[in-house]
Parts: structure tokens; C-alpha cells; sequence
């Protein structure tokens, strides 16, 4: 069974999902950050394709895909890199992240299969359009067991969150707050009242929540209405700040600072 | 010369021509794009709307501009030169049409605030200009290299009361001031209207920008027709970047066979130099910008940094309908040179007296390329003064003395 799917049977909160840029800091710590992640503890993560041009995502995470892509990073070197991580212990349901065309130029079919091969569970393409994803990328995802994830901001309407809804089979990121990643989001009334209007609607999808979660209070308030959140732009802060002997260690106490009581 | 008939360089129902244009949009952005995609339509066909669009080009902007028959450029080519003078609007190009169109368009739907990007600086000041005259407040974002070397129309901007915000990302440039200005759209979803300066972007932005620029070739038709008798020209050249003005002069000759457009593309330093911006010639079908396009890429898909004399050509993509028109053939694009360029911008100085921008001057380099014939009759769209540019110009005064 695809593991996401596996995950959100097991668990309906608190989940904590953990966004990192392939090839960041160095171009062979993707692994190794990846290790640490589970190791650690973090339920599902998130590994971004570095662009060139990340249009959603804010300065902490375009920095790190400069870097990394300056590093030499490309949607086939990280294939490369996750080639063996299953036959290695890797157990974490993981998703790949990035925007449509650096997918399109490796191929869309061939991105699917590679996918399939090292034992990706799940795709984010911010910029992928709906019609699109239900005409040309549905059925390519199904064949490979890719699951969908489709991007919910507080100005979506409900009709769309709906449709969103019913074509997604991973779950739904709900965007806490207009702006781009890594802005400051107080967990304010407004965000509240966003998040439980939200869990109102009754989705089928799991729900984790991202944009300007950065700590344990940020986790919780964030994890109150829906499945769990996710935090990338102050992951990305700390593995740019902690030197290289230092990560695993400052990797298992910043999940742990997030999430005083695992599951 | 109204189009009934669906014509595969217009676009379609779904936002694309032929497989190029789309909104490839993240979600945050997907709201204000369905807003506009929804009510553009509605708004720009409205009587209302048409008359106060055309009051204020006529009394504001100074439309129609001239047709100028350029004898003595003429002359030197060996063919009939007309130049549509976009120069001649106010604030000094083509950008203002858009600009005019735009913010009324952002008023009818409730915004208070317009965001933009620039390249040379001639689309922020033309922004800059219609929020002082509607008095919205206004934010441009313009690449920290732009910055420097298009200093005076940074000024104007000011002057005019918008805020100027530099892009430091990625080169620096037009790309990362698009990239910025997205930004800031994502953030305040609301109240902000974006106005795009080319016709680039996710639809419905391309269609729009084309539809307010088509003032152009809807003056030169009847301006034309006037002055020679005959509506349509042999030849029509405009300079792309994303291709605003190319979009404006070629619209009502799109269907028009017998007319053959030319699109003048800034090659840099050389196409193969690495120092480029000639998207056809280097790039291939991807996404950009809310679009799907032709754009300068590396083999992974990821955006190529360009590079032109000129602030406006230093974008590497064109729009979507410009895609169209190169990969179904209707439109022939060329690749000039910044030397060429600069050759072209002596000459008309010279000869007619009248300085145009760096951009316009790629368009002009082509008139001896396209074998044009004694009597036939070319028009090319000069999209803007070269004010701006006189600080590049000035450098190379030397060399043409």
C-alpha cells in the first residue's frame, strides 16, 4: 500500500510533515537529511526540486534552490540519489515537490516511473492546473501510485476546495495565510477561524497546514483543526546554519522541539 | 476587417493558442486569475468602459500617433519605410495603452493598489503615470540591475509617487522583477491588482494586453489606407521581448496572409555566445510565468539567465501568442545583434531625426534582412523614445562620430 495512505489510516493528528531542497546544503545531503528525518521522528517528508524561478515560495527556500541548483542538482541526480534509500531502510512515506517544468522537460511519464522506482509516494506541483492534472496527469499519477496533493488558501471558495477535494488522493495543503513560504504567520484568530471553517467542510482528504510554521506553539496552534502542519523555510534555516558534523544531532532536537511527545 | 471566424493565432476558450498559453498558476494566485479571467470581457466590451479607454487615449496619451513616412530612411534601404510612432505617446512608448486599459480595469473591480514589474523602466513609468491620474497607490518592481542602468526612468517613477522596489534575485533583471511582483500579488490577494506590462503571464493576461494594444494596427489599417490607398502593408516588424508592441501591431494582420510579420529578437552579444536573449532561437515549449511558452532554458528545465543591451529585450520568454505565431510559421523571427541594434539607432537618428529606444532599434536593424522590394511597403512599429537609453548611447558616441 502506498505509504501516505498507510500513514493517515494510522494516524489523524499531529501529523508533521518536513519540507527540505534536494542537494541543500551540499549536493549529497539529501539522503542523509532524509535519514536524520526519520530518524527523528517526522511522519512524512517533503523533498523540494530546486527551480530556478519558485514563484510561491518565499526567500529562505528560493535561496536554497539557488544553492542547491548551483550545486548541481536536477530532478535526474535526485533519482540518482534516492535510487536505493527503500533497500536501505528508508520507511518514510515521502513527496516530491516542485514546479512544472523542470517534471516536463525530464518527461512526465519517465518522472512517474522513476517515481514509481524509488518508492516516491507523492507529488506537490504547485503550478500544475487543475483541468490539466485531470486530463493529462490523473491517469499517469494513478499507473504509478502516485498520490495528488492540491495546494487550499484562506481566499479559495469553498466550491474549489470541493473540487480539489475530490481529485486529490494524498491530502490538502492548506496555506495558512496569504504570502509566500516562510513569511511570519501569526497563528492569529483569523487563521483559526480559516482552519475550522475549513475542517467544517468535512473533507475526504487528510489535511496538513504549512506557511510560517516554525515551532512547537505554531505546530500545535496549526494542528488543532487538521491532521498535522508542515514546516519548511525554518527547517531550511537551521540545516544552513548548522555545520555538517553538527546535523543529525540538531536535526533530532529540532523535530523533537516541535513535537515534545511523539505519537 | 473584423474576425468572425476562430483564427489559430487567437486565443481559444480554454486560455491557449494552440498548445501554448494556459494559467499555470499556484493556488494563492489562482483566485485573483479566475477574477479577472471571469469579468475581462465583460468590462472591456462595456460602452462605458470603450468610451472613457478611448477619451483618455485621445486627450491623455495623444492617440492616434503618427504614421511617418521615413523618406530618407527610405531612401537609404531601398524600400517604402512607415514608422508608427509609439514614441510619441505620453510618457514616451507603446506601454501606456495597456497601462490606461488596465487600470481601468483594476478600478471597475474594487482595487486599491497596483503592482508592477519593469524592464527598461518604460512599462513602471507608464504604470506609475495612470495610478497618479486614478490615484491609486503603486508598487514597481524592477531588477537591481535595471535599476542602475535605466536610472532616469527610475526617477520618473518616483516623482510620480510609486514606490520602486529592487529585485536581487537570480540576475537581476526582468525575470526576477516578474518573479517579485508575483510575489507581492500572492501576498495580497485582494486588493492589489497586477498590471502585467507585456503579453505574457497566465490568461487571461495575454489576450488582454494584446486586445489594449491593438490600438496600434487598428491606427495603421486606417492611417495606411489614407496615406497610400491600401490598408494593409507588405511588411509589419515590432521588437519582442515578451512582445507588447509586436502583439499591437501585428493584431489585425494576423489573419491577413499577404501581410508578413516580423518579430525582431535581441540576440545579444551573439546567439551563441551565451550572452543572449533570442528566445526562438535558443528556447524551447515550457512554463513560465503562469504560461505555457517558447523559453530559454537549460536541458533540466531550469530558466536561463538572458542577456541584451536593452533592458526590455532581457526576458527569457515571449508570450504565448507569439509562441503560436513562430512554431506555426506566420510570424518570421529575427535575431539582432546589440552591435546592430546600436548601428540601427545612429542611423535613424541621423537620417530622420528621431532617437528611439534601444528595443525599437532590433526592429529597425531588420529593414535591410528582409528583402524588402522598392515599392513595398513596410511599417515598423517604433515602440519607444530613446531617452532612457542615452546614457548607453553616450558610450558608444565614438564610434559614430
Amino acid at each position: 500500500m502506498n505509504r501516505l495512505t498507510k500513514l493517515f489510516q494510522h494516524k489523524t493528528a499531529d501529523v508533521l510533515n518536513v519540507y527540505f531542497t534536494a542537494g541543500f546544503p551540499q549536493l549529497n545531503d539529501t539522503v542523509p537529511v532524509l535519514r536524520a528525518l526519520q530518524e527523528a521522528g517526522a511522519d512524512l517528508v517533503e523533498i523540494g526540486m530546486p527551480y530556478s524561478d519558485p514563484v510561491a515560495d518565499g526567500e529562505t527556500i528560493q535561496r536554497s534552490n539557488q544553492q542547491a541548483l548551483e550545486n548541481g542538482m536536477t530532478v535526474g541526480k535526485l533519482f540518482e540519489q534516492l535510487q536505493d534509500i527503500r533497500q536501505q531502510g528508508i520507511t518514510v512515506p515521502i513527496l516530491l515537490m516542485g514546479y512544472l517544468n523542470p517534471v516536463v522537460q525530464f518527461g512526465v511519464e519517465k518522472f512517474c516511473q522513476h517515481c514509481q522506482v524509488v518508492g516516491i509516494d507523492g507529488v506537490i506541483l504547485p503550478d500544475l492546473p487543475l483541468e490539466v492534472y485531470e486530463r493529462e496527469y490523473r491517469p499517469l499519477f494513478a499507473e504509478y501510485g502516485l498520490k495528488a496533493v492540491f495546494l487550499v488558501t484562506p481566499q479559495t471558495s469553498a466550491a474549489r476546495v470541493r473540487q480539489l477535494d475530490a481529485l486529490a488522493d494524498g491530502f490538502i495543503y492548506l496555506v495558512a495565510a496569504a504570502g509566500t513560504t516562510g513569511a511570519q504567520t501569526d497563528m492569529n484568530a483569523d487563521v483559526d477561524a480559516y482552519l475550522s471553517r475549513t475542517k467544517a467542510l468535512g473533507l475526504r482528504n487528510p489535511t496538513l497546514v504549512g506557511f510560517g510554521i516554525s515551532d512547537a506553539a505554531s505546530f500545535a496552534a496549526a494542528s488543532r483543526h487538521t491532521t498535522g502542519a508542515i514546516i519548511g523555510s525554518a527547517f531550511i534555516r537551521l540545516l544552513q546554519q548548522t555545520p555538517a558534523g553538527e546535523r543529525t544531532a540538531a536535526i533530532h532536537d529540532f523535530v523533537a522541539g516541535i513535537r515534545p511527545v511523539p505519537a | 476587417m473584423t474576425l468572425t471566424a476562430p483564427s489559430p493565432y487567437r486565443v481559444d476558450a480554454a486560455g491557449y493558442y494552440g498548445t501554448f498559453g494556459g494559467a499555470y498558476v499556484p493556488e494563492m494566485l489562482y483566485p485573483n486569475v479566475e477574477e479577472l479571467r471571469d469579468n475581462y470581457l465583460r468590462i472591456i466590451e462595456d460602452p462605458g468602459f470603450q468610451r472613457e479607454f478611448t477619451q483618455l487615449l485621445t486627450d491623455y496619451v495623444g492617440r492616434p500617433t503618427p504614421l511617418f513616412l521615413a523618406e530618407r530612411l527610405s531612401e537609404h534601404i531601398g524600400t517604402t519605410i512607415y514608422l508608427k510612432r509609439e514614441d510619441l505617446c505620453h510618457t514616451g512608448a507603446h506601454k501606456i495603452n495597456n497601462t490606461i486599459g488596465q487600470i481601468l480595469v483594476a478600478k471597475r473591480l474594487g482595487k486599491r493598489r497596483i503592482v508592477a514589474e519593469t524592464g527598461a523602466g518604460q512599462h513602471g513609468v507608464a504604470t506609475a503615470t495612470v495610478c497618479a491620474l486614478m490615484g491609486l497607490e503603486c508598487i514597481v518592481y524592477m531588477g537591481a540591475v535595471d535599476i542602475e542602468r535605466q536610472r532616469p526612468n527610475v526617477d520618473r517613477m518616483r516623482m510620480l509617487g510609486a514606490q520602486v522596489v529592487p529585485a536581487r534575485s537570480g540576475s537581476q533583471t526582468l525575470k526576477d522583477a516578474t518573479n517579485e511582483a508575483m510575489r507581492h500579488w500572492i501576498s495580497n490577494p485582494t486588493d492589489t491588482h497586477y498590471i502585467i506590462g507585456s503579453v505574457v503571464g497566465p490568461h487571461p493576461y495575454p489576450d488582454m494586453v494584446s486586445r489594449f494594444q491593438s490600438v496600434i494596427s487598428a491606427e495603421i489599417i486606417r492611417q495606411l489606407l489614407h496615406q497610400t490607398g491600401r490598408a494593409t502593408p507588405d511588411f509589419v516588424l515590432a521588437c519582442v521581448g515578451g512582445g507588447s508592441n509586436a502583439a499591437g501591431a501585428f493584431y489585425h494582420y494576423l489573419d491577413e496572409p499577404s501581410v508578413r510579420l516580423i518579430a525582431a529578437e535581441a540576440a545579444g552579444q551573439g546567439i551563441d555566445t551565451g550572452h543572449s536573449a533570442a528566445t526562438t532561437a535558443l528556447g524551447k515549449p515550457g512554463i513560465l510565468h503562469g504560461a505555457s511558452t517558447i523559453l530559454m532554458q537549460t536541458e533540466d528545465g531550469q530558466v536561463t539567465e538572458p542577456y541584451s543591451i536593452s533592458a526590455g529585450l532581457d526576458y527569457p520568454g515571449i508570450g504565448p501568442q507569439h509562441a503560436q505565431l513562430f512554431a506555426t510559421g506566420r510570424a518570421e523571427f529575427l535575431s539582432i545583434t546589440d552591435k546592430a541594434a546600436l548601428d540601427a539607432a545612429f542611423q535613424l537618428s541621423r537620417l530622420e531625426g528621431i532617437i528611439p529606444a534601444l528595443e525599437t532599434a532590433h526592429a529597425l536593424a531588420c529593414l535591410p534582412l528582409i528583402g524588402a522590394k522598392k515599392d513595398d511597403v513596410v511599417v515598423v512599429c517604433l515602440s519607444g523614445r530613446g531617452d532612457k537609453d542615452l546614457a548607453t548611447y553616450t558610450k558608444h558616441l565614438e564610434e559614430y562620430s
